[in-house]
Order: structure tokens, then sequence, then C-alpha cells
């Protein structure tokens, strides 16, 4: 019997959008916290080297003031490594901000000036002169190809890429062959919000801590153990983020310096970065990759070789999943994987957007397009003659995989059937047409995650979990799951999030957030309704004496029989004659736990195809990308309208990815030059046409009860490969080292 | 904080007056790129002259059948301005590539001519830059020059100014009014702007304490053959990496007049007379185009990464004189932004 409440799956407005647009919804920089003093954070000039002086003097001097943090000052916090350990933190020694003399990289924090304003700060830190002994750095990651080495486990759920089969001899049975290098250059997440962290100290070391992140949990326990505080000494509160797309996974060091001096001035500090100190931490680290691909007279892929190296910083080995999708992606017996990492004077890399895959994507998916010319297939038709039907990577079945759809959909609605193959073939008037396909595979996980669900007096029920909304939708599509649970309209539920007094959630990444957090507001939701039949089996009502739970509903506000609908009791009845002001119920990980220590039985993942248009300019070879379609099969979707959303931005992504983005490093420098919003170029209006979103049905009751793989990541794959393989296409120019700037096709 | 004095002049003789009477004074229009300078440490003047109550901001007809641009006009009036739309339809398009409708709503046109190099290094404290402290070296050149010039360039600076409607006035001839300790002036569009030489730190010929009070435009517009092409790496919000402002008269398909300016490639926007003697006389062909082109880039210089500039620039202004030859927007690659919703 369908209800009003049902809320999953239907297009529904953010319920955070009136106070997003009305400005009442507060970030981390906005907490205007009394008596409140304000950091402004030094960025080193130099990439390597010592500190050799710092003259704080005049500085101190200025009136307002308050003190100058440098290493020579800050005192010794934890001493053992494992303290500065995130949950996300990649094997290695985390970086400690203010700790020693050594320079690590350009723009790492050498100082911090706090005063009585922001503007008195930033003057007073650009006045402060500090001394450097320099020494020759090394940033350029061709020039340690040789000394790359096989990362080990450091970091959580990292597995080296597994090799299958043999391919050289794979290699030898094709009757077609491709090899190639690609490359893509080191980006910066740059979200629209800085990061910063408002600390606003109540009195004997206890803060309540205002920060930018992805994950108020991580944020605590960094703080717990570095700064030797309780649990109830540090709550840390995230309630609206200005986008994340991975940056904030990890504790950045704004983090550390307000926490850090809010203790030793006993006062309330704000500590937020500027756009350049933006590029002053993690990033997607540039890779270089080799792909090789043989194929059989059938087209059917006879090896597969892939291999990628990758930067990663001196001080840890930031991992990612770049190669390992290859092996799974598409059905081949011989394929041989590997991956590597080279040590240069940077940040450690971090995860952004589809890390690894977003990556991997760009090597695998030009290469298959490659090898569909080498073998005279078409794309598509060549990925459908290697289509996987059972994941050989894992050795396992997919609890569900609709990518045909994907393929088919997309194709359709794309036109793909009026495709000429050679390149150069299609136009419109003057431009040259090109059409290119692409596509990808992600994760579809699930992590622990505790929901309380709680029915107050007055009818309104309030769910809360520890987890965030980066601008994902996790306010809305929590709100709509409880909703429909518990059988009452959009406006009586609220679902509260990002504070550490909430019940535990994971950090929000991996695509889970939806899968772990929704799931677990279901079993929050269930527990409620249980503990409200008990209640109301206490009150004079004989229909519900003996009444099973499988044996009512929650509909229209009210409990009432499956069998007979019109013995009910309204919800708030229940509550008020239970005397107390609310009834609540939390749902339990542990057999989400147990779940995770089983081996799988299944391979679940979410995928995608996607379909490019672009125009090209014959002389000037200026390239517009004028049509995409993007089709994903990602089982169900809760909220078609906030999930289009996230795929426009994968898809927006992909364009900037292909076409314009990349943070420049000048290697004299060992600096990114470009780092401002004029010149770290991401895509605008004018360069967006039109995208279609197409969302194939997928139904999987094995991925988890709700039948959920997640949004966030796999809209981006693929993007970047079409758009390429369309400029081929249009061309006939292949381009290997993205993004495909106008250089490139001159 | 970073204290500085303001004062908002209401007259030029007093502005001007002001800015000799203090060392380290600066003129603020709309502030666009003087504050971003002033943020990033910059520039940093001691005293700031508004000059936003001088009026100054009209936009008349003058006598000589020309058109006089108040240097406080801001860009968006100007370039929607009905005398510019119709008689210099040139300066309209150069406006409008530029920046953001939120900027050119605040830049002024004196303003615009006074603008500073978009050269990372230039911007960028931690890298030596002769333009910022003369003397320390030019970090763009061996560097990434993306933005950087192929023109006029000298072994001190490798610097691009950054307007696009300068490059329109260049190829206009337009005439700066200023003001200064000695008097009024005027200066040629082409000899306001200068090559960095051994005095990188000069972006212009305007004398201490002059300030520009306005534009003259010369009653030839050009307004039925022209074009200007951008090319850069978004289509909004990017500088130019090439720009060509291309005007002609035509007799039937032969050139009687022809002007041709660069931006995006030199310290200066790039006129060259020479290339444009060659034009006239010729036929409105691709190949008279090339033959032009080829002059304008001869004594073209690659700094390696923006190498490419040389061929894109080739292209730029064959494709821009073709515009303007046939006023076909078809051929426009800018075409685009204008079909965005």
């Amino acid at each position: 019997m369908s209800h009003t409440t049902d809320y999953i799956g239907k297009p529904t407005n953010r319920v955070d959008g009136p106070a997003k647009v009305t400005g009442t919804a507060k970030y981390a920089a906005e907490f205007n916290v009394p008596n409140l003093l304000y950091g402004y954070v030094v960025s080193s000039p130099i990439t390597k080297g010592k500190i050799t002086k710092i003259d704080t003097a005049p500085v101190l001097a200025l009136p307002g003031v308050q003190e100058v943090f440098t290493h020579e000052n800050v005192p010794g916090f934890a001493f053992l490594d494992r303290s500065y350990k995130d949950d996300v933190a990649p094997g290695g020694s985390p970086f400690r901000p203010l700790h020693d003399a050594e320079i690590k990289y350009s723009l790492q924090p050498v100082a911090m000036v706090v005063a009585d304003t922001f503007e008195l700060a930033r003057y007073a830190a650009s006045i402060l002169h500090i001394e450097y002994d320099e020494v020759a750095h090394e940033t350029e990651l061709v020039k340690h190809i040789d000394e790359a080495f096989e990362p080990g486990r450091g970091k959580t759920g990292y597995k080296p890429p597994k090799s299958r089969g043999n391919f050289g001899k794979g290699w030898k049975e094709g009757v077609a062959r491709m090899e190639a290098n690609y490359s893509h250059h080191a980006q910066h997440h740059n979200p629209m919000e800085m990061f910063a962290s408002t600390v606003e100290w109540l009195g004997d070391k206890n803060l309540t801590i205002y920060d930018k992140t992805q994950g108020v949990f991580n944020s605590q326990q960094y703080v717990n153990k570095v700064f030797g505080l309780s649990k109830d000494q540090a709550r840390v509160i995230s309630k609206y983020t200005g986008g994340g797309f991975g940056s904030g996974l990890r504790p950045q060091y704004q983090l550390f310096l307000a926490v850090m001096a809010s203790l030793q001035l006993e006062r309330s500090v704000r500590v937020s970065l500027t756009r350049e100190q933006m590029f002053s931490f993690g990033h997607r680290p540039e890779t270089l990759q080799h792909v090789a691909l043989a194929t059989a007279a059938d087209g059917s892929l006879t090896g597969i070789n892939h291999f990628a190296v990758a930067e990663t910083s001196q001080f840890e080995d930031f991992t990612e999943n770049v190669v390992g999708w290859s092996g799974t992606l598409y059905d081949c017996k011989n394929v041989e994987l590997g991956y590597r990492l080279a040590k240069v004077d940077v940040f450690s890399p971090l995860d952004m957007r589809a890390p690894g895959a977003a990556s991997g994507s760009i090597a695998l998916e030009i290469a298959m397009d490659e090898m569909a010319y080498a073998a005279g297939l078409d794309p598509l038709e060549f990925r459908l003659r290697n289509y996987s039907d059972f994941d050989q990577a894992q050795n396992l079945p997919y609890s569900s995989k609709a990518l045909r759809k994907c393929y088919a959909e997309g194709a359709a609605k794309f036109g793909w059937e009026k495709r000429t193959a050679e390149p150069g073939s299609m136009r419109d008037g003057n431009l040259l047409v090109g059409w290119g396909m692409g596509g990808g595979i992600w994760d579809a996980s699930k992590q622990p995650a505790v929901v309380k669900a709680s029915l107050d007096v007055d009818g309104h029920l309030t769910v809360s979990s520890g987890t965030n909304d980066i601008g994902t939708g996790t306010y809305t599509i929590m709100t709509q799951i409880a909703a429909e649970s518990m059988g009452l309209p959009i406006e009586a539920v609220t679902f509260v999030l990002g504070d550490t007094t909430l019940p535990e959630s994971p950090l929000q990444g991996g695509s889970w957030t939806a899968a772990s957090v929704g799931n677990s507001t279901v079993e929050a939701c269930t527990k409620l309704g249980e503990a409200l039949l008990k209640q109301a089996q206490k009150m004079d009502s004989p229909a519900f004496k003996n009444a099973k739970i499988e044996e009512v509903e929650f509909a229209n506000g009210q409990l009432r029989l499956r069998s007979d609908s019109t013995q009910a009791i309204v919800l708030r009845d229940i509550v008020q004659a239970s005397g107390e002001t609310k009834i609540e119920a939390e749902n339990s990980t542990v057999l989400t736990k147990l779940e995770m220590l089983k081996p799988p039985k299944y391979s679940m993942h979410a995928h995608n195809a996607v379909f490019v248009e672009v125009k090209v300019d014959p002389e000037l070879m200026t390239v517009h990308v004028t049509r995409v379609v993007n089709a994903v099969a990602a089982g169900r979707i809760i909220n078609p309208k906030t999930a289009r959303s996230q795929v426009l931005g994968s898809v927006v992504w992909g364009i900037s990815s292909a076409l314009m983005e990349e943070s420049v490093m000048d290697h004299r420098f060992g600096r990114y030059m470009n780092h401002n919003y004029a010149e770290y170029h991401v895509p605008v209006n004018a360069d967006i046409h039109d995208i279609d979103v197409i969302f194939v049905s997928e139904e999987d009751d094995k991925v988890n009860p709700l039948g959920i793989k997640g949004i966030g990541e796999v809209g981006l794959l693929g993007v970047a490969a079409a758009v390429t393989n369309a400029i081929y296409h249009a061309t006939g120019k292949r381009v290997r080292d993205l993004p495909v700037t106008i250089d490139k096709l001159l | 904080m970073n204290s500085f004095t303001f004062t908002q002049a209401t007259a030029v003789a007093g502005a001007v007056q002001d800015k000799a009477a203090h060392d380290d004074a600066a003129y603020i229009g709309g502030g666009t790129n003087l504050i971003d300078l002033m943020k990033e440490n910059v520039a940093r003047p001691t005293h700031l002259i508004g000059l936003k109550k001088l009026g100054l901001d009209t936009i008349e007809n003058t006598p000589d059948g020309g058109l006089r641009l108040g240097a406080l006009a801001t860009n968006a009036d100007t370039a929607w301005h009905p005398e510019v739309e119709k008689r210099y339809p040139l300066l309209n398009q150069a406006i409008l590539a530029g920046a953001s409708p939120q900027l050119r709503n605040m830049a002024t046109d004196g303003g615009n001519l006074m603008q500073r190099t978009r050269c990372y290094y230039f911007y960028d404290l931690a890298t030596p830059c002769n333009k910022r402290e003369p003397g320390s070296g030019c970090s763009a050149i061996g560097g990434y020059t993306r933005v950087h010039a192929i023109l006029g360039t000298s072994e001190h600076c490798i610097a691009t100014h950054p307007s696009d409607m300068c490059v329109a006035l260049a190829a206009l001839e337009a005439t700066v009014r200023v003001s200064g300790p000695n008097g009024e002036r005027t200066i040629a569009f082409e000899d306001f702007h200068r090559l960095p030489g051994d005095q990188p730190e000069r972006d212009n010929t305007l004398e201490p304490g002059e300030l520009i009070t306005g534009l003259d435009l010369p009653e030839k517009g050009f307004a039925k053959n022209f074009s200007y092409l951008k090319l850069r790496d978004r289509t909004s919000y990017a500088f130019a990496l090439v720009s060509v402002a291309a005007a002609l008269e035509l007799d039937g398909n032969t050139i009687t007049e022809a002007r041709l300016a660069l931006g995006g490639v030199a310290h200066k926007p790039w006129r060259d007379k020479a290339a444009e003697a060659m034009l006239i006389g010729q036929p409105a062909t691709a190949d008279t185009f090339r033959r032009a082109a080829a002059k304008v880039l001869e004594g073209a210089k690659g700094q390696g990464t923006n190498n490419f500039k040389i061929e894109l620039a080739k292209r730029a202004i064959v494709r821009a004189l073709k515009q303007a030859a046939e006023m076909n927007q078809v051929l426009d690659t800018n075409a685009f932004q204008n079909s965005n919703p």
C-alpha cells in the first residue's frame, strides 16, 4: 500500500535549502563567539630547508597582537606519530604544524600571528621577518620514476592491485594491440569555503570547536590525541560545509593551530586559511600511467596491462586505487597491474572525488578508445564485447550490475548509432564534431553508523547522527528515509548532524554515507517503532494488546493495524501517555560490524557510461563540450533531484579535468604558481552546455537493505576520458596528457 | 593593521595636489585591481585618493565627431552606451570579453588602462620580480609563461598587459587625456603603455602624479567591419592567451584601411602598423590575412611554455580579419558564449 509519506525515490527539495539561501546556515568561520582572537598563518616561501631566524619582537610590539606562534614557542604536545594520525592518515609520519625548524614543502605553515582583529593579524603576519637556509628540493615526479617503490598497506582500505593470468601470453595472442603513456597533473580541491576553525574557549580546557571538516569525530579524535583532551573537553561541530570533495577528510592544520592557540592563550581563537593556502595541503596527486591492451580477432581482450606511478610526500605514503579498476571493469583472463609511489617535496596528497578511479579511468578509458580503433570496432560495441558479468578480480558474482542498461539507455538518448567512426568525419557547419565515450566503476560500500530516532510529545521526529552534509544532500535524504519509515510528513521530521555529541557516524566520503547512515536510519526508526508499540500496549487499547511489530504500520502520523487501519493511535498520544517528553531509540552497529568481518559474497559496485559531444574549431582548435549524457547505475536513488545535482557536478568536474584544470608547479621554486581562482581554471557557466543524467533502474537486495550504492563519485568516472576521446574523434589528435589545453591541439 | 589614509577627491586639481603631497599615494577608481594588489601585499600605498566623486563619468560626443569617455565611467556603462554600441562596436565587444559583469560594473575606464600585469610571479611575493622589486630578477623567464609575452620582451621582464579594452582602444587610436602637476596634456594611445626594456616597473608613460581624466575616440569607429577575438583557457573570466582587435574599411573586397592590435602577447597592446600597411590595397582574402599575420609575428620569441602563442596568434589574426571582412558571427569561436542560456 502506498502512502503520501513515501518519500524514498521522489525528487525532494533540499530541507536545508532555505537556511542556505537566507544565510542562516553558519559555516565554521561564521561563529562570532565573544572575545574572539584571530590567527593568521604565515606560509613558507621556500620548499625545502630550515628556518634560521624569526624576528617576532617588532610584530609583538604592535598593539593588539597577542602572540606569534612559531616552532620556537609552540610546546611539544603528543610525542608519538600515532597521536597525529587521523582516521584516513596514510602510512608514515604525519605533518606536525610549527613542530621544528624544518621546511618540507612550499607554503608550509611556519608561524601564526594571533591578534585582536583579523586585519591586524594579517598585517602583522605580512611583516614578520623570517630567515631560511634553503636547500635543493625535488618536485618533479618524472625525474624520480626509477626510485618509485611499491607501497605497503599503509592506509585503511588500500589493497595493492592484484594481477591474474599471464599478460605476456595474452599480449602475444592478440591480433591487435595498443600501448601508450598517459598523464595528468595535480589538482587541488578548492571548495568554495576555505578551511577554518573557530575554537570557543569555555574555561578549564573545555572547547567547542566549529570546524570545516567532512567528519566531526575525526577532528575530535585528532584533537583528543594531540592535545590530551577528553571527548567532553573537545566538542566538534560542523553543521554546514561549503564543499569538501575529500579535502575535509583529514583535519587540516588550521584545526591544530586554532586549538593550540586557544589552549595556550586560554581564549577563543579563529583561524581561517586564504585561497592561496588552500594549495598548501592535500591534492589529487599527479600520476604517470602506462596501459597496454591486446584483442583477439573477435575483439575480446586477451590482455590488460595498467601501471601507474604517483607522487607522494617525503613523510607519508599516500595510496589510492588507480589501476585496480582495470582488473574489474572488463572481462579478461590476463591482467597485469602495478602501482608505485615516488617521493617528492610536496605535502601528502589526499583523497579527491573518486580518488584513484578518476585518475586510472582517464588512462584506461582513453586506451579502450585507442584499442577500439586499432581493432576496428565501435567504442561502445568494443566495450559490450568485453562486458564483465562476473568480477574476476575478486572472484565473486556482482550483487547487481546494470551497466548494460547504462550503455543502452545512454547511447539511445545520445543518438550514438548516428556516429561515423572516422576521425574528422562529422561536422556542424565549419566546426568539427566529435563523439566519444567512457565509463567507470566505483565501490558500493557501507560503514557502521549509529542513528538515534526520537519522537517528542508534539509528534515531531528528530533523527540524529554525527555524520556530515558536504552539500551532497544528506540532510534531505535522511529526512526522507526517516519520514517514510515513521509514516510522517517531511515537515514533522528534522535530521540533525555534524556534532560529536550525537551518535557516532563515519567520515563523509567514499560515497558511503547514503548507504551507511540511510540504513541505520531505517534501523533506528524500526527500533523506535518497537518502543512505540510497546508503550501503546501499556495503554488502554485492546486492538494492539497482542499485536506484533509485523502486524502494525506507521502511517498518517499514527500507529495502526495493517489488517484494520481504523484501529489507530496518534503517535504523539503514545508519547504523552508515556509521561516522558520523548521516546527514543538507537540502532545497533553490531550486525554491520560482523558483516564487515565476513568474507564478501558479492562484488558490489556502481557503474556509469558517459557519452560526450565536442565541437572543435578546425583552425583555432578551441573545444566546446556541447552535450553530455551520463547514465548511472547506482542501485536505489533516494532523491533523484539531489542525486542528479551530484552527477551534474561530476560532469562539470570531468570537463574541467579534461580541458583546463591543473595545479601548475614551477619546479624551480617547487611551488604551485596558479594558486588562486583567477588562474586555477575550472569551468564557468559559459563552458557548460547540455547535460543529461540518467539513473537506470537497478534493484539490489544484497548490497544493503535499502539497495543504495552511493552516487557521490561514480558520476565523475569516464567523463574526462570521454571528452578526450571525442576530441580525437573530431580532430584525429590523440592527447594523452591532460588537461587538453589549446596548445596541445595546435 | 595595514594602515592607510583616504581622502575623497572632489576636483582634479585637488586630487593631483593630494597625490603630490604624499610619498606613497595611489589614486583609486573602481579598485578592482588595486585592492587585490593590496591584499596580496604587492602594492602598499599609505594614502589613497578616491576618484569616484570627481564626476568625469560621462560619455559625450565631441565637436570633432568623436566620443569622449570620462575616466570614471565604468566599463559596463561604456560598453552599453548607445553611442559606443552604435559607433564603436569593437570597443563594446572588447570590454565585454573581459572580466565579469560584477567587475565591469565597478571598474573604470581610466583604471582599465592602469591595470597591472597578471604575471604569476609578479603576484607571488615568494618569487623575484623586476616589476615588483626592480633588480630582483625575472622569475617568469624560464618558468610557467602561459600568460606571458612573445613580442617586445626584454631580459628583465616578459609580462603582458592584461586588458581587453585597451586592445580595442589601441586599434581605434584613442587619445588619453591626463592632468598632472604640470597641467594637462594628451597622450596618443600607442604611446601610453610602454615596453619593459630595463625599467619593467614602469607600465606606462605617465609622469609622477598624473591622473587620467578621459579618453577621446576619434570619429572613425569601424562599425561596419570589425572583430574582437579572444582566445583563452575557458569561455569567460580568464585572461587572454591571445586576443585580436581587427578593424577594416573595404571598397568592395579591397581593403582601404586596416587596424590590427593584439592583446596577451606583449607588455602593451601590440599594434603593428607595418602589417596594417601590407593590407591596404589588397583583396580581403585568407592569403592577404596570412601575410599580415606572419608580419606581425616576425620578431616573436617564445618563452618555452608559451611558444604555442606564436602560431595561435597567427591563426587568431587571420580569423579576426576574416570575421571583420565578412562580419560572420558563425566564424566566431566565442559565439558559444552567447548561445548559453
